[in-house]
């Protein structure tokens, strides 16, 4: 190499220097965009476990309320979380079925305009608010009959369906073409092609849906305010009339005037705060187990 | 138009097999009629005419885009599934038209089976691949002795009867291809469509298909698309020759150029172009 050639190599130091600090400084404020994120959630849930957790015991989960309790009783928010368990649960059991379902229409029979349609209609419904949701309910089922746990699952389930189908619809997109040609060529019906090799492909993602609609609507107040609220103290199980549910009771412990029902508030909120963690990072395994397993079918 | 009595053809062709029959004595298993197919408003096929007969193994040859795999596809009512198609013309099964709007396609292709180019054994254990379409179907008598038998049927058995809860894609890519021929054989088609069987398969799995296409065609009739004219010259007793066919408006679509005997379409064609495709002149 002759002195020219590195002298060349000696020259843009000043430019590499520059470029290497604007790399570095981009790189900074990248990490500081994520550690912002991860603070919020952070701060969110350790300031709910701050205030909530001194009030969290065994008495709060199993116990009902008792009215009019006077001093340090420990009062339970039993019947609230018994009534979300209903709520949501029977949430679930109309919204997955149906979900699949339009998703399996969509994806595995519907000829194109029909497809787009489906499509559209999933995203408004998704996009409608839940208070709009909790009106509507309630003028379709609550108006002339009164309040139940079923008319708030109702609704709930209405904001669940297009959480489930439009992930049901993207796994099953996903699913090779290749199976279900080899399912029809052996003279397999269609319906049946589905149902036997096409959706137990699919299940992981579907679960994975099912899991993330139920952390989304289970804290959803505003239709159960509407729908499932007026309330007594007693822990119920039947959803033929009103039940307690947690986002509800939180609502109203912290408009009491009672700073022990502040309190139980914070603890309550904790309780839904963990289930939601817990349902978000079981839906992000379920996905990744998922992931492989399909990678390896795709082979 | 003849061409002189023999040619060099690019590919040598076994002249140990049996001689055929004249056609007359051969029993038709597909009666084919002026078939056209058209892809929304492009044209693949027009006027394809022929016979398929029954034991034999046909094979579908030609270049690239010349509508083999249409054709195929054509006689189990496959292209169905894709929007927008269309095919006139008949294709009489056992006397039967198998292309009329009026005759159910599941029905149809329970008794034309396939097979596809690139192994796609379902995500089953290997036993359950061939069981699970016995069971679907109605067939769940002796299901056990009806796998066995397809799996021994397509040369696999002795190789998986000892795993077979494994996993069908556990398989190496010629063991799939052949779960999937046991898997298509187990339901007991009549006939067996195989759109280039071998074309992702190294030699020695491809030897190991050509194979069973020997052995199986006492049972069952074939009939194979292959880009392959060595294999066609292997397997094939009647071999299909089309090829691509220009029009007005840049349209090109695929035409049957020739069908006869194989060792005939090899040494001696009756049209230049099928010599032109079989010296390796083109194509």
């Amino acid at each position: 190499m002759s002195a020219a050639d590195l002298s060349a190599l000696r020259r843009p130091n000043d430019r590499l220097r520059r470029r290497r600090i604007v790399n570095r400084g981009m790189e900074l404020l990248a990490w500081l965009a994520g550690a912002v994120a991860v603070a919020i959630l952070a701060i969110v849930v350790w300031s709910v476990a701050k205030r909530g957790a001194s009030e969290l015991n065994f008495d709060l989960l199993t116990k009902a309320p008792v009215p009019f309790a006077i001093g340090n009783v420990k009062q339970g928010l039993a019947n609230a979380f018994a009534g979300s368990l209903v709520i949501v649960g029977l949430a679930t059991a109309m919204a997955l079925p149906v979900g699949i379902l339009v998703a399996s229409y969509v994806n595995e029979f519907a000829p194109r305009p029909i497809r787009t349609g489906v499509g559209l209609t999933l995203d408004v419904l998704n996009g409608i608010p839940a208070i709009v949701v909790g009106i509507f309910v309630f003028g379709l089922l609550v108006v002339g009959h009164g309040q139940s746990g079923l008319a708030g699952s109702f609704s709930l389930a209405v904001l669940m369906l297009p959480l489930v189908a439009r992930a049901t619809i993207e796994v099953l997109a996903l699913v090779p073409s290749s199976l279900r040609e080899a399912s029809l060529g052996l003279g397999v019906p269609r319906w049946r092609t589905t149902l036997g090799i096409v959706l137990p492909q699919a299940i992981g993602g579907i679960l994975t849906g099912a899991v993330l609609a139920v952390a989304r609507v289970a804290g959803e107040t505003a239709p159960l305010l509407f729908t499932s609220s007026l309330v007594g103290n007693s822990i119920s199980w039947s959803p033929s009339h009103a039940l307690q549910s947690v986002p509800v009771a939180i609502f109203e412990l912290s408009e009491s005037p009672d700073p022990a029902d502040h309190a139980r508030a914070w603890a309550a909120a904790l309780v839904l705060l963990v289930f939601i963690l817990v349902a978000s990072l079981s839906a992000r395994w379920l996905a990744t187990r998922n992931r492989r397993k399909l990678g390896r079918a795709v082979r | 138009m003849s061409v002189s009595s023999t040619i060099q053809p690019a590919v040598r062709v076994e002249t140990k097999r049996q001689p055929l029959p004249p056609r007359e004595r051969l029993e038709q298993v597909f009666d084919i009629q002026d078939l056209s197919a058209i892809y929304g408003s492009k044209p693949a096929l027009k006027g394809v005419s022929m016979e398929v007969y029954k034991n034999l193994v046909t094979a579908v040859i030609g270049p690239s885009g010349c509508g083999k795999s249409t054709f195929i596809r054509c006689l189990n009512r496959m292209n169905d599934l894709v929007p927008g198609f269309h095919q006139t013309g008949t294709i009489r099964y056992h006397g039967q038209d198998v292309a009329g709007k009026d005759v159910d396609p599941v029905a149809v292709r329970r008794t034309i089976g396939m097979v596809f180019q690139r192994p796609n054994p379902f995500p089953k254990s290997i036993f359950d691949n061939v069981a699970w379409g016995l069971k679907v179907l109605g067939m769940k008598d002796n299901l056990h002795e009806r796998v066995e038998k397809a799996l021994t049927q397509a040369a696999l058995f002795d190789e998986v009867k000892d795993r077979l809860k494994a996993s069908g894609l556990s398989l190496s890519g010629g063991q799939q291809q052949r779960l999937c021929i046991a898997r298509a054989i187990a339901v007991e088609p009549d006939v067996v469509l195989m759109d280039e069987p071998a074309s992702a398969l190294d030699p020695i799995a491809t030897q190991a298909i050509e194979q069973l296409l020997h052995e199986l065609k006492s049972e069952y009739s074939f009939v194979i698309v292959t880009h392959n004219m060595q294999q066609a010259a292997r397997v094939a007793d009647m071999t299909a020759f089309f090829s691509i066919s220009r029009g007005e408006e840049g349209h090109r679509w695929g035409e049957l150029i020739e069908y006869d005997a194989t060792e005939k379409i090899f040494t001696a064609p009756s049209d230049k172009r099928t010599e032109d495709y079989v010296t390796g002149r083109f194509g």
